[in-house]
């Protein structure tokens, strides 16, 4: 149900991780795939979390005065073994629950996956299962954990099968760099992936400005310059409203169709020119004709 | 006055709709009442707080996301503002992950997955058990061999920490001791706790190293049955043979099945994508890998259990008869649980 999405956006970055999701109402959504680099940051973010709410915990206990860390005494005091044993489960939760609650909830992300905008979701745009989000954390074991200690206890100084077991580690470690997805061993078992999950915020509409139809006249020779792409870029100079930007977009755009601008007049000049340009294309478009930029 | 401090905010009507020039604009504002609605939903959802959102909200939900994906699909084709477009794209996405989303919490598929979901995935992966149910007796015969060929081997199969005075032509009174009961209960919980979680590790390792088409997994059981041999080897030359396998069944019944469904799982997993049949390599690993994942999550229980009994029940109890009908017991049950309990219904969704 999924397929590359057709490129239109100009950052290559971006149009390479974008996919297209259909939903059983037949509608296309645009879907991005998490980068490398933020999906990287989502886990040390994860992992901080988990070691600072780990020493957090023992401080904690050791400052109750357990004498958490007085180990020879664990087998006589009875409080000691209560102890003892909330730390050995706290570490196996920490390990593998703290992934998995998260993931299972309604959002779908590790707090580290919320912070950089990231969620999980199915591969092949169906329900999202608890069985998916188990099998992918469960090989998180070996792509991140595993390593993680195998560098801590010194593994690869045990000669040739530590540096065996170092190459192999890295196959799983490396793995998400030769897909295109960016799929991690666990995503590929689980069938699963990581796209982005953005929350944006409706910005005003645009044309509630008064309309200076009659003060600005423009002919269907003036619009016929641009297109969409230059229409999508007046919207964003606009929605951004910095002087210094609206007075070199409007000279670019009088220059352009032979208009002579009074100072003062920019922001008043580019919203007729956005409104009647938008007009245009628009109508243009419900009679099925798309211009896409100034070059088509 | 107080109370309305704590409402929500009421969504502001669009200021007057025919002020706007632009039709597309127009379009626009008179149905961004219905998309503020959905995004309040929405966002209540996903930070789970459901109880805020009123009955009739609630019921209007898939209405309204119908409706902000039908204005996505018009506004796609008569809309060029590309604010609006982005924030509709979102809107929707973000309701549908809600509407298709996740439908269960932690708790309501544990109980789906006791009440059967588990026995069937047990039962879905039995060529898989059965080839690491072979495996693991090989390794169990192989370990045995070498030792009983070559002393030395126990020594290099048998690390040193973990052997604790049990080696080839130890005295019978002290191999003895070693598989005798404890004083009281005192430690036994941490002890319990601590095999519980290193268990658990070894069994995680062995179903995610399933992924390298299984060659690993195979290798780890090997290997760790074969130090079970070379044990068995030693308590039979000191004629403890029957009170080794005693002592061992009461947990190992129970601990050995988890390793046992472990390796299976990772070997389904493994061996889906060396022959994935007539599907996608895809698609066949990742059900394949869906349902390994909840013979998984049971190994996870059951290691709690063996843990439980190694801890406690092993320490505590001291008679061989007794041992072996609580190891029998056991391995009785977990067959019969895995054999006899039906699989859940589908839901009707």
């Amino acid at each position: 149900m999924t397929a590359p999405a057709p490129a239109t956006r100009l950052e290559d970055g971006v149009s390479k991780r974008a996919r297209t999701l259909v939903t059983p109402e037949g509608l296309a959504l645009p879907l991005t795939v998490g980068s490398k680099g933020a999906r990287a940051g989502a886990l040390i973010l994860d992992l901080v979390i988990l070691l600072v709410g780990t020493i957090i915990v023992f401080i904690a206990l050791y400052a109750i005065g357990f004498g958490l860390f007085d180990l020879e005494q664990s087998e006589a005091n009875p409080v000691m073994q209560v102890v003892m044993i909330v730390v050995i489960l706290f570490g196996f939760l920490a390990r593998y629950g703290y992934f998995l609650w998260f993931e299972l909830g309604q959002r779908a992300a590790t707090p580290g996956k919320r912070l950089v905008g990231l969620r999980v979701a199915a591969r092949d745009g169906g329900r999202l299962t608890a069985e998916m989000v188990i099998a992918r954390n469960l090989v998180r074991d070996v792509e991140v954990f595993l390593p993680a200690f195998f560098l801590l206890g010194g593994g690869q100084t045990a000669g040739i099968a530590g540096w065996a077991a170092f190459v192999w580690l890295a196959v799983f470690v490396l793995f998400p760099f030769f897909n295109r997805d960016a799929l991690r061993a666990g995503d590929l078992v689980a069938g699963t992936w990581v796209v982005e999950a953005s929350r944006l915020k409706l910005k005003d509409a645009m044309s509630l400005a008064p309309d200076r139809a009659d003060t600005y006249r423009f002919g269907e020779v003036e619009l016929a310059v641009y297109g969409e792409h230059e229409l999508q870029v007046l919207e964003k100079v606009l929605r951004e409203d910095r002087p210094q930007a609206l007075r070199e977009v409007a000279e670019a755009i009088t220059g352009k169709i032979g208009w002579q601008l009074g100072e003062g007049d920019e922001r008043e000049f580019l919203e007729a020119f956005y409104a009647a340009l938008r007009g245009h294309l628009e109508g243009n478009m419900r009679f099925g004709k798309r211009k896409r930029d100034k070059f088509s | 006055m107080v109370l309305a401090l704590f409402r929500k905010a009421e969504i502001e009507p669009p200021a007057d709709i025919e002020a706007a020039s632009l039709r597309s604009d127009r379009f626009r504002l008179e149905r961004e009442v219905d998309w503020k609605r959905l995004d309040q939903i929405v966002t209540a959802l996903e930070k789970n707080s459901p109880r805020r959102i009123s009955d009739e909200d609630l019921l209007e939900l898939p209405v309204l996301y119908r409706k902000a994906a039908s204005s996505l699909a018009v506004a796609r084709e008569t809309s060029l503002d590309a604010a609006t477009l982005a924030y509709l794209e979102s809107l929707v996405r973000r309701a549908w992950f809600q509407v298709y989303g996740l439908r269960i919490g932690l708790f309501g598929w544990l109980r789906r997955f006791l009440g059967g979901g588990w026995s069937a995935a047990v039962r879905a992966i039995w060529l898989d058990i059965c080839i690491a149910l072979a495996v693991m007796v090989a390794g169990t015969i192989v370990g045995w061999l070498l030792v009983d060929q070559d002393e030395r081997w126990y020594y290099s199969l048998v690390p040193g920490g973990m052997a604790g005075g049990r080696a080839p032509g130890a005295d019978p009174e002290m191999l003895r001791e070693t598989l005798g009961t404890a004083e009281n209960s005192d430690g036994l919980g941490v002890f319990a706790a601590y095999l519980f979680s290193n268990n658990t590790g070894v069994c995680i390792m062995a179903f995610a190293l399933g992924f390298a088409f299984g060659v690993p997994t195979l290798l780890l059981l090997v290997y760790n049955l074969s130090l079970l041999g070379a044990m068995v080897w030693v308590f039979q030359e000191a004629g403890l043979g029957l009170d080794f396998a005693a002592w061992l069944s009461v947990h190992g019944t129970t601990e050995l099945g988890a390793i046992l469904l472990a390796g299976a799982a990772g070997l389904h997993v493994g061996r889906t994508m060396a022959f994935p049949g007539d599907r996608s390599i895809l698609a066949a690993m990742q059900s394949a890998g869906v349902r390994a994942a909840q013979v998984m999550a049971g190994c996870t229980i059951m290691l709690i259990v063996a843990g439980l009994l190694e801890g406690y029940v092993r320490q505590l109890v001291g008679d061989t008869p007794s041992r072996l009908a609580i190891g029998g017991t056991m391995l009785a049950l977990w067959i019969v649980y895995f054999v006899a309990m039906p699989a859940p219904r589908e839901r009707e969704t």
